[in-house]
């Protein structure tokens, strides 16, 4: 049994636009937990991805901000070119270190860094992608004893990265976007 | 490979806020080792990206835990050497992040000519790139002559690389894309001779620049600049460092100076934010305040 969660973090690479639109884009307003989100993109053409994502959103999607507090309702994006940390107290931070899997924003750094600051209270998704990005931080967070959602290879743009994460780990569920969304929901509100 | 979540995990029902981690307890300790040992503090640093960064040269090192990585540190002066190195973030390029350019060459450097002399300061220069893009700057606005540039870092490997100016060759087709997105006009490739597998930048625009150890965490005003870059580093204090530093910065600024931020720092744990104002929206451009009136009444 995991406690009630208290934050979703969510990783995704190629054809993760649509991906994230479909999932985020099931959650009512009021969903009742922040969403940490890292899209790999390249800097150049990444600055307007929170203000798409929020059009097609009921709950609010902003780049993050360094120490800024996670707000329930709302889904944070790494900025370009910087990493998406979560600190002890559950405030965000930003780095401009190495890439890690050739990726900054990297979304191992931030499952790793979530699983640290949030233990068992915490949903990790996994989208699609074409690299492995996401396998460690996923299998962290089912090491602390958090839950995982995979989304089914099947149904992504680009297989590797979910298929990477379901070598790494067990996942608790694997499903196509569209199904993921309304897991999120009913894991916010139960206790298991 | 030991990673960093198989500590043993807290008791079903221990809350998750849990400050029984032994991790945390030894990071804390082995700053306060390198502190009072050879004086560099981090124990105000953001404690996510420090613990990354020990435990990856923790797993670099072969060692078993942070307890061992604390005796090499506080006994062994080259392996400390390396914990500062990996303390340190030295991921930067030339005309990095190229409409922060474009913005200092359109609107900053126009207001520099107004002063007989300009001092510029790159605090937290690391391996020198940004330093270098400034120089051009200088010199294709035709002010190198009427410019000096103190260029620091705490780490005394990154500002040897900094001193030598000699970059990958591979990197200088990514910096002449920032050059040219950055308003550059005239030619990248006269700034930089090629070597082998190596970009060597023009020795001559290293006349004006003095390059020195400073810690922005323990060492004090460095004074009566005009121009003051400190781009991502702010990032990685906390609030009360970062409110701590951004003082510093006023105090080495002379009225009307300019300091430079990165695109995701802010003034917003300043202790007087309102000692400044920002110079263009969408640029992490700040001025410190002429009128010496605002910089009297944030003064208790």
């Amino acid at each position: 049994m995991s406690p009630r969660p208290r934050a979703v973090v969510v990783g995704a690479s190629a054809g993760g636009m649509e991906a994230l639109a479909l999932v985020l884009g099931a959650l009512e307003a009021d969903f009742p937990l922040p969403v940490l989100v890292v899209q790999h993109i390249s800097p150049a053409a990444a600055t307007a991805i929170p203000e798409l994502l929020d059009e097609r959103c009921r709950i609010r999607v902003k780049e993050a901000d360094e120490k800024e507090t996670p707000r329930p309702g709302t889904a944070y994006l790494a900025p370009p070119n910087y990493h998406l940390l979560v600190e002890r107290d559950a405030t965000l931070s930003l780095s401009t270190e190495g890439r890690v899997c050739f990726a900054r924003p990297s979304v191992d750094v931030l499952f790793e860094t979530a699983a640290l600051a949030f233990g068992p209270a915490l949903v990790g998704v996994v989208l699609t992608g074409g690299n492995e990005d996401g396998s460690r931080g996923l299998a962290a967070i089912a090491r602390a004893g958090g839950r995982t959602i995979v989304q089914a290879p099947a149904t992504a743009v680009a297989p590797e990265m979910p298929r990477a994460a379901l070598a790494a780990t067990r996942a608790d569920h694997v499903l196509p976007p569209e199904d993921i969304g309304p897991l999120l929901s009913r894991m916010a509100q139960d206790d298991d | 490979m030991r990673t960093d979540t198989e500590e043993p995990t807290p008791a079903p029902g221990a809350p998750p806020d849990n400050g029984a981690d032994v991790v945390d307890i030894e990071v804390d300790c082995l700053l306060e080792a390198v502190f009072r040992r050879w004086g560099y503090d981090f124990r105000d640093y953001s404690r996510a990206h420090v613990r990354r960064r020990l435990l990856h040269r923790m797993d670099m090192a072969g060692m078993g835990n942070v307890a061992e990585m604390m005796h090499r540190a506080l006994t062994d002066r080259e392996f400390f050497g390396s914990l500062l190195a990996a303390l340190s973030i030295n991921v930067t390029e030339m005309f990095r992040d190229p409409p922060f350019y474009r913005a200092l060459r359109e609107e900053i450097v126009p207001r520099l000519r107004t002063w007989p002399f300009v001092k510029i300061w790159h605090a937290g220069c690391a391996t020198g790139e940004e330093v270098y893009s400034m120089a051009i700057v200088l010199r294709e606005a035709g002010l190198e002559g009427r410019a000096r540039i103190y260029a620091t870092d705490f780490n005394p490997e990154a500002l040897r690389r900094a001193k030598d100016g000699i970059y990958p060759l591979e990197a200088m087709r990514n910096y002449t894309r920032n050059y040219q997105a950055a308003g550059g006009e005239g030619s990248f490739a006269d700034h930089y001779t090629a070597r082998y597998d190596s970009a060597l930048l023009d020795r001559s625009l290293r006349a004006n620049i003095v390059f020195s150890e400073h810690n922005l965490v323990t060492d004090g005003v460095f004074g009566e600049m005009h121009l003051i870059f400190c781009r991502n580093v702010l990032i990685y204090f906390n609030a009360q460092l970062q409110a701590r530093v951004l003082d510093l910065f006023h105090d080495s600024l002379c009225p009307g100076g300019f300091l430079c931020l990165g695109t995701k720092e802010s003034m917003q744990f300043s202790g007087h934010p309102q000692a400044f104002e920002q110079v263009l929206a969408g640029q992490k451009i700040f001025r410190r305040r002429l009128a010496p009136g605002a910089a009297r009444e944030d003064e208790p």
